[in-house]
């Protein structure tokens, strides 16, 4: 036996430390994404369906650009955090760790690839 | 005793199913989840269609077919319906979230509300695009 009482261990590691913060920041991007998706189905499902040239032409221009690549930085730091929720909340144990870090891996991967194929097609 | 019970505290079980009858307000708050999460199939398309346009026209014809088939179409329409869903499940938490709409006639109509929307909202984009 330890010379730790409950309240010692307990001390600091209630859910309010850094549980507050993840939720704080799946509001911020559920606000900024209520504000993109809209422009985002608008402008891609603009395009979506023309030529090759035309595609181009149209990701070259600021506003669908800019559109898609906030929509994907948001929308996938949005999807890290919330699918974390999901995994932390049905899996335990090491497969838990597992899946967290893959979606962390999926979700900058998803990003970076998006905001690669964005500024190539602006330049 | 101070270490009792270390490790084999009681989980909280999963409540739908065994101990809830499915209501309005824990089948839309489900669908709020499984839309959320299945809208990565979509973003993995869009994203590889983006990408396939930055490369070649060669390229992008491969990744274009792929969303124009009939299975992408699916997938896309479906995610339409998921991204709407999701937007309107979501500003419902945000509201929840404030403290407001937690009384149950609330509730449910907001449910409905999401419901509805979403498919009005989904009809709309697709007559529109």
């Amino acid at each position: 036996m330890r010379y730790l009482t409950d309240r010692k261990r307990a001390d600091g590691l209630g859910s309010a430390k850094s549980g507050t913060e993840h939720f704080w920041h799946m509001q911020v991007s559920a606000v900024a994404l209520a504000i993109l998706i809209p422009l985002f189905i608008l402008t891609f499902g603009r395009i979506l369906g023309a030529p090759y040239e035309d595609v181009v032409a149209y990701y070259s221009r600021p506003f669908p650009a800019i559109v898609a690549g906030l929509t994907l930085i948001v929308g996938m730091t949005h999807f890290k955090n919330g699918a974390q929720v999901m995994i932390e909340d049905y899996v335990h144990g090491f497969a838990r760790k597992a899946l967290v870090v893959g979606t962390v891996c999926l979700s900058y991967a998803v990003m970076a690839t998006g905001l690669y194929a964005l500024i190539r097609l602006a330049l | 005793m101070a270490d009792v019970n270390r490790g084999k505290r009681p989980l909280s079980p999963f409540m739908i199913g065994p101990y809830y009858r499915p209501q309005l307000t824990s089948i839309t708050s489900i669908l709020t989840r499984i839309t959320g999460n299945a809208l990565i199939v979509a973003a993995l398309l869009i994203v590889w269609w983006l990408l396939a346009a930055a490369t070649s026209a060669e390229y992008f014809a491969v990744a274009d077919g792929v969303l124009r088939s009939w299975f992408g179409k699916l997938v896309l329409f479906g995610s339409i319906w998921a991204v709407w869903y999701h937007f309107l499940a979501g500003l419902r938490h945000l509201y929840y979230d404030s403290g407001r709409g937690l009384d149950i006639p609330t509730a449910e109509k907001l449910g409905w509300g999401v419901i509805f929307g979403s498919v009005i909202l989904t009809l709309f984009t697709v007559t529109i695009l």
